[in-house]
């Protein structure tokens, strides 16, 4: 339903009605941005001072590549490793045995009830903290789990959603089950899931910066240690929301523009929430 | 297990401050989103743009970072912000300025995702109720309140589900800014003692779990009670 | 997803690039070096044969375990190899003894110990000293050695400079905020205020700084380290309700370190090293050098 059905075209009276409602709201908005600004100046904090280790070359630098990229690395592999663990249990919760298809299912559905930061500090202290760089293991391990677990039941939905027919006709010219899995069904179901592969770097990502709980290195920890040098806790806030509010946009325009080269489909992706709310 | 059951009373006053946290902003959110869904589908153009602007912004930030500004940032910009004057005790509980910014974080958090369940919901409404609405001379609000959002809760309470079930485990990241919730208390008691870990662990995530699946099942009772109704 | 990855990379190279070249004026940063301790290479050579310290300074290299993020004890900014800070400095002492060179990142290498990880990193031999604000305790010393103490400190509370609190005992009642899993939050409940916490001492100074809570409290040492950072808006007050012992960690299984931990240590007492270390680090808050505290003895062994 389009938005546009929920009221009428305006009359006079309406557009008089509107432009003050327009007028208050612009009012407010701006009164709300101005105090902000004004807040910040006020306290202090748009003095250059506070900002000039954002533009210093050497914090830059340390920045973007301790920090940035660190922070990309362990999304990155999160998510390949995440990739690799929904379709071990995703094709596990379809099997016709049921000692594959329970143990899977309870895996899938422990992963997704339990927080991500539980599991980050759980993994951070059985890595031993012996282990070179536990922290940063921590996070992608506790992070595959969860994206994983979720991707897991993407692809459930993604393989249920290939018309039946398809699954007949494999049979029908002599495919035995793992044929008909691997060379019928995975490739189209993985095709649906692109998107919601990519949404899931989304939510990755912006879990990577729970690390901070963990000692984890990344963006949260490199621009941690410059509030403390700089005293600049504020204008540090501000960066890394606004990085990875860039970063995030960039992945998001990326996944629109792959949905709309490589998969027709519109319709997106059916997965029961936890639980199994959605009895339809 | 030693661990877990010699400090039962943490381990439920933990949980106790989670399902607190839960349930706070769990109500506030729903409110606030239901307010930036109605906006967002609003006949004024600046409030839909600007709902827009801030959806978009909330849901591409990670809740660590919204926790940091209003723990670090709003106090700096604002005196009051520091939530100083919340001072609420019940029972052994203590509901001051750190569960105060928690439940701001969470509730402005979760009600961007909110938004966006009861638009999906607005949008599976059929036109011709709103049709219908508009022809008995029911006003933008009154279309809203009397005809589509009622609907269009009901179509939305699966995605609703998710949401909430979202903000159930997100109360997790409170820990990292002063409240004494489980993912806290399992730090500190894995601190204390360390050999037990794994129990510790099993212990707070089966907490979580039941925490979750009990949601779940009222969910799916109003889900099912509702789609009767309809 | 290789491809958004190099993507990232290439991005964040570009950005970085094209930022430094626009934005040239920015020049943050500090030189705070901390005491200049050159490599003692007389003492190397009187090492005994056989031990430990013989085996660090025949390979010529180290790694100390220390905190980065506790100003004027153990601090590590972004940019910087070499942390600063009290601990660093009495490991710059040690290290100069086995002739190695403090400033040298690829003789001395600084890890970061956190509360949780600094026994397993001795026990591991990922570290081979911990010097991390780490209180002698009966508990640590079954799993770990720890000689020394080079520093005696108490808990006591920091405030902002125009707070009238005198003691603990003006806040009962009250949240005072700490490091969450740490002793000094027991001792904050056992004084009869209520402990809050975070996971490091930063986020602390912070909310007594905007007023959340009116006090933080752990080791006095440590709060000096803030009160210095933070002149003129923040204070350390209180008696010590606690008496905490700051010492080496070492490995368990080279006992013979704890001897020649002693021997340096009493040297630096006695020249004056330890006492100029102080003063370039926590001194710099006002607070008086203290008389070098005693130290334990070794276990026999």
């Amino acid at each position: 339903m389009s938005t546009t059905v929920l009221y009428e075209a305006a009359g006079p009276k309406a557009r008089l009605r509107q432009r003050i409602y327009t007028a208050v709201s612009v009012v407010a908005l701006l009164a709300i941005v101005v105090w902000f600004f004004w807040r910040l100046n006020e306290s202090n904090q748009l003095s250059y001072d506070k900002w000039e280790a954002f533009v210093t070359p050497d914090y830059l630098r340390v920045i973007l590549v301790d920090g940035l990229l660190r922070t990309l690395q362990m999304a990155f592999f999160a998510i390949i490793f995440a990739v690799l663990f929904g379709v071990f249990f995703g094709i596990g919760k379809l099997s016709d045995h049921a000692w594959v298809r329970w143990p899977s299912w309870l895996v899938v559905e422990l992963f997704r009830a339990i927080p991500v930061l539980l599991l980050m500090v759980f993994t951070w202290y059985t890595l031993g903290i012996k282990a070179e760089n536990s922290a940063f293991w921590a996070v992608i391990i506790a992070l595959t789990l969860y994206n994983g677990a979720v991707l897991a039941e993407v692809l459930r939905a993604g393989i249920l959603a290939v018309p039946n027919g398809q699954r007949e006709a494999g049979y029908a010219i002599g495919m035995r089950k793992t044929q008909v899995m691997s060379i019928v069904l995975l490739p189209q179901a993985v095709k649906i899931m692109i998107p919601a592969i990519i949404s899931q770097c989304v939510v990755a990502l912006k879990d990577t910066a729970l690390g901070i709980y963990v000692v984890a290195p990344g963006l949260t920890y490199v621009v941690k240690q410059v509030y403390l040098e700089f005293h600049n806790r504020v204008p540090a806030i501000l960066v890394v929301g606004a990085l990875y509010v860039l970063v995030n946009l960039l992945l998001t325009a990326l996944a629109s523009w792959l949905q709309k080269r490589y998969v027709r489909e519109k319709k997106p992706l059916d997965t029961p929430p936890l639980g199994d709310v959605q009895r339809r | 297990m030693d661990a877990v059951l010699d400090n039962l009373d943490l381990y439920f006053k933990a949980f106790g401050y989670t399902v607190a946290l839960f349930l706070v902003s769990g109500v506030t959110s729903m409110i606030l989103g239901t307010l930036l869904a109605a906006f967002r589908v609003g006949p004024v153009p600046v409030l839909r743009w600007a709902t827009s602007v801030y959806v978009t912004l909330v849901r591409n930030t990670p809740l660590v970072i919204v926790f940091a500004a209003f723990s670090f940032m709003a106090p700096m910009l604002w005196g009051p912000l520091n939530f100083r004057w919340l001072s609420v005790h019940i029972g052994g509980f203590d509901f001051t300025a750190f569960f105060a910014a928690a439940v701001v974080s969470l509730s402005l958090y979760t009600s961007s995702f909110v938004c966006e369940a009861l638009r999906s919901g607005v949008n599976a409404v059929s036109v011709g109720q709103a049709e219908a609405a508009r022809a008995i001379g029911l006003p933008f609000s009154g279309v809203m309140s009397q005809v589509v959002l009622p609907q269009a809760f009901r179509a939305s309470v699966p995605p609703l589900a998710s949401v909430q079930i979202a903000l159930i485990k997100n109360t997790s990241v409170a820990a990292v800014f002063g409240v004494a919730e489980a993912t806290s208390q399992m730090r500190s008691i894995t601190n204390d003692f360390s050999s037990q870990r794994t129990e510790i662990f099993i212990a707070f995530a089966i907490g979580y779990v039941v925490i979750v699946e009990v949601f779940s099942f009222f969910a799916a009772r109003l889900e099912s009670h509702w789609r009767v109704a309809r | 997803m290789r491809f958004i990855r190099s993507k990232g990379a290439v991005a964040a190279f570009g950005l970085a690039l094209s930022l430094s070249t626009l934005a040239g004026c920015g020049d943050a940063g500090s030189d705070d070096e901390g005491r200049d301790v050159k490599a003692d290479t007389d003492a190397a050579e009187s090492l005994p044969d056989g031990s430990r310290m013989k085996e660090i300074a025949d390979a010529g290299k180290i790694k100390v375990g220390v905190k980065f993020d506790q100003p004027g004890l153990g601090f590590k900014t972004a940019t910087d190899d070499i942390p600063t800070g009290f601990d660093v400095e009495v490991a710059k002492i040690l290290v100069s003894k086995l002739g190695l060179d403090p400033s040298d990142p690829s003789q001395v290498q600084w890890e970061e110990t956190v509360s949780d990880n600094r026994e397993p990193f001795l026990q591991n031999g990922k570290v081979d000293l911990v010097l991390a604000s780490y209180s002698i305790t009966d508990d640590r010393q079954k799993v770990v050695g720890q000689t020394g103490p080079y520093m005696i400190t108490g808990q006591q509370l920091l405030v902002k400079s125009d707070a009238d609190v005198e003691s603990i005992d003006d806040l009962k009642g009250k949240e005072i905020c700490s490091v969450t899993g740490s002793t000094s939050i027991d001792r904050i409940n056992e004084q009869g205020a209520k402990g809050v916490g975070f996971d490091s001492y930063s986020e602390c100074v912070q909310k007594v700084l905007d007023g959340t809570v009116e006090a933080m409290s752990t080791d006095g040492a440590i709060l000096m380290g803030y009160a210095a950072e933070n002149e003129g808006e923040l204070k350390v007050v209180g008696d010590e309700f606690s008496e905490e012992n700051i010492g080496v960690g070492y490995s368990k299984k080279e006992p013979e370190m704890c001897q020649w931990i002693n021997d340096t240590l009493t040297e630096a007492f006695d020249d004056g090293s330890w006492a100029e270390a102080f003063e370039v680090t926590l001194g710099k808050s006002g607070s008086e050098t203290p008389d070098p505290p005693e130290l334990n003895d070794c276990p026999s062994s």
